[in-house]
């Protein structure tokens, strides 16, 4: 993989550093009058998901990592890979657990995921902004509540809990987001 | 791409006003105004700065044979030669180009206010600098350190007498996150870093900061003190997190000047960068003599920004680079 300079350096390049693939979130040349120049970078480890900051001297070089995204579906979970689809070219990538994550539990067969790759292997698995999901366990509600108060927990078919408002009965489709966890909807059947 | 202005009329009118009132302080203590060339046939062998250069075809010129002439990145060698010429004091309101990235504090050509005292020193030139910042932004006089006590204040560690070890150390201890800083063997580089991270930070945030007399290895064109030839009699003035002043105790002697530019094209060699022809013209200057004096850089853009409490420097610029 190809070297980059501190002033190739943008939002949204991927690095090597401390031998882990990092996105680059922000980038600040702190150029004084007199003397070196250094540009401060703030960057997402992209395995372990910590985000720090890093100073380089200008004109440093940082060794590239081949990271890319792709879309692909979700297939099933033979229980050791999660198994993801090409819907154009059928070719198949099976995520083991630590790339998959708290992912697993937006994981519904046939939704599109963003499968980030390293050197070709996934290491991480975005879900989908919104899945819907089925509810498979919640107590039973109060008829006519319509305001969601409070709400009560509920157990959907891929494991999640969410808090859903209380009319929400078991066997019905709610729509969640998975950015934060939360209910969003009935979904139409 | 965008037609219209990054900053604000009202912005602009501000600027304008600031620079009606510097001409007028000048006007009034009787510093004369002048007008130096923006393209010189000579520029600075400074390691870290980058000239813009384009071709003059004269009479008689080919394309090829076009004499080379560079963007100034001050007007500091030009008007050194008109002190050396009896000029008295000067200042110069100007255009100053520098090839880097632009940025949130930086445009590659910027509005500089450059003025020199003969017969002041660095603290006199100093005490009439923070005059002019308590006239335009009405704040307070400024404070000031050595720059022995501010890095010793927040680091605990003597910048003059530390070793590389120490301050490598320092970085560790202070769990900065400069990884090459471990293997570095400029001594300059390391004071720089710290200075920036741990020093920068927490100064001139009330009241504008001076920062005197800094290592000898950083004295660019300054005087070395004759007090304590560790420092050069050059300062820093630092406001709200910007550098917005540099300056010095002028360096007058020419051979020492000559040195100093041999030395910065061994370190460009070094780095492989290519040498620069050294100016010749200024050299001279100081052989036939320039008075003791003090002299001074101010970036008005930043100053501006102060005044008018801007974000970003592309909100009193009318057209930054990337609407220029």
């Amino acid at each position: 993989m190809a070297n980059f300079s501190t002033n190739e350096f943008k939002n949204g390049l991927k690095l090597m550093i401390d031998g882990e693939p990092c996105n680059i979130l922000e980038n600040e040349t702190v150029k004084p009058g007199k003397g070196q120049a250094f540009n401060r970078i703030k960057i997402r480890k992209l395995i372990s998901g910590k985000v720090i900051e890093k100073t380089y001297k200008s004109g440093e070089s940082v060794e590239g990592a081949d990271v890319m995204e792709t879309d692909l579906a979700y297939l099933y979970n033979d229980g050791e890979f999660w198994h993801f689809m090409n819907n154009a070219t059928f070719e198949q990538i099976g995520a083991d657990a630590k790339a998959v994550g708290d992912s697993v539990k937006w994981l519904k067969e046939g939704d599109e995921c963003v499968i980030t790759l390293w050197n070709g292997s996934p290491i991480t698995v975005t879900p989908p902004n919104f899945v819907e999901l089925e509810v498979v366990e919640t107590d039973p509600g109060l008829k006519g509540d319509t305001a969601g108060t409070g709400g009560k927990p509920a157990t959907l078919n891929t494991g999640a809990v969410v808090r859903v408002p209380l009319f929400i009965q078991i066997g019905e489709i709610v729509k969640v987001d998975t950015r934060t966890g939360e209910y969003v909807s009935r979904a139409g059947k | 791409m965008s037609w219209q202005p990054s900053a604000s009329i009202s912005n602009l009118k501000s600027r304008a006003a600031i620079l009606a009132k510097i001409r007028k302080f000048f006007a009034e203590k009787d510093v004369l105004e002048v007008d130096t060339q923006a393209m010189s046939s000579a520029t600075v062998s400074d390691l870290h700065l980058v000239s813009f250069e384009t071709r003059f075809n004269d009479a008689g010129a080919s394309a090829q044979s076009g004499k080379t002439l560079y963007l100034q990145t001050s007007p500091e060698y030009a008007m050194k030669r008109l002190l050396a010429a009896g000029s008295g004091p000067i200042y110069q309101i100007c255009k100053a180009f520098r090839n880097e990235e632009s940025g949130r504090y930086h445009n590659p050509e910027f509005t500089m206010l450059e003025w020199y005292r003969p017969g002041f020193d660095h603290f006199k030139l100093m005490a009439e600098l923070s005059d002019l910042m308590q006239l335009i932004l009405n704040c307070e006089k400024a404070e000031s350190f050595s720059y022995q006590q501010a890095f010793m204040q927040f680091t605990g560690v003597d910048p003059l007498t530390s070793s590389l070890e120490e301050l490598k150390q320092l970085i560790l201890a202070r769990n900065l996150s400069a990884d090459w800083a471990q293997t570095e063997t400029n001594k300059d580089t390391l004071l720089q870093y710290i200075f920036m991270e741990l020093v920068e930070t927490n100064i001139g945030k009330q009241a504008p900061c001076f920062i005197y007399n800094f290592p000898a290895s950083q004295a660019s064109l300054a005087k070395i003190s004759s007090v304590d030839e560790r420092v050069a009699e050059r300062f820093e003035l630092y406001y709200q997190g910007m550098e917005l002043a540099n300056g010095f105790h002028e360096l007058t002697d020419a051979t020492e000047q000559l040195k100093r530019f041999q030395a910065d094209n061994k370190l460009r060699l070094e780095n492989d960068l290519p040498e620069k022809a050294i100016d010749q013209n200024l050299i001279s200057a100081l052989e036939s003599g320039i008075p003791t004096c003090a002299g001074v850089a101010l970036g008005i853009d930043r100053l501006v920004m102060i005044a008018v409490k801007a974000e970003k420097i592309s909100d009193v610029i009318a057209f930054p680079v990337n609407r220029a």
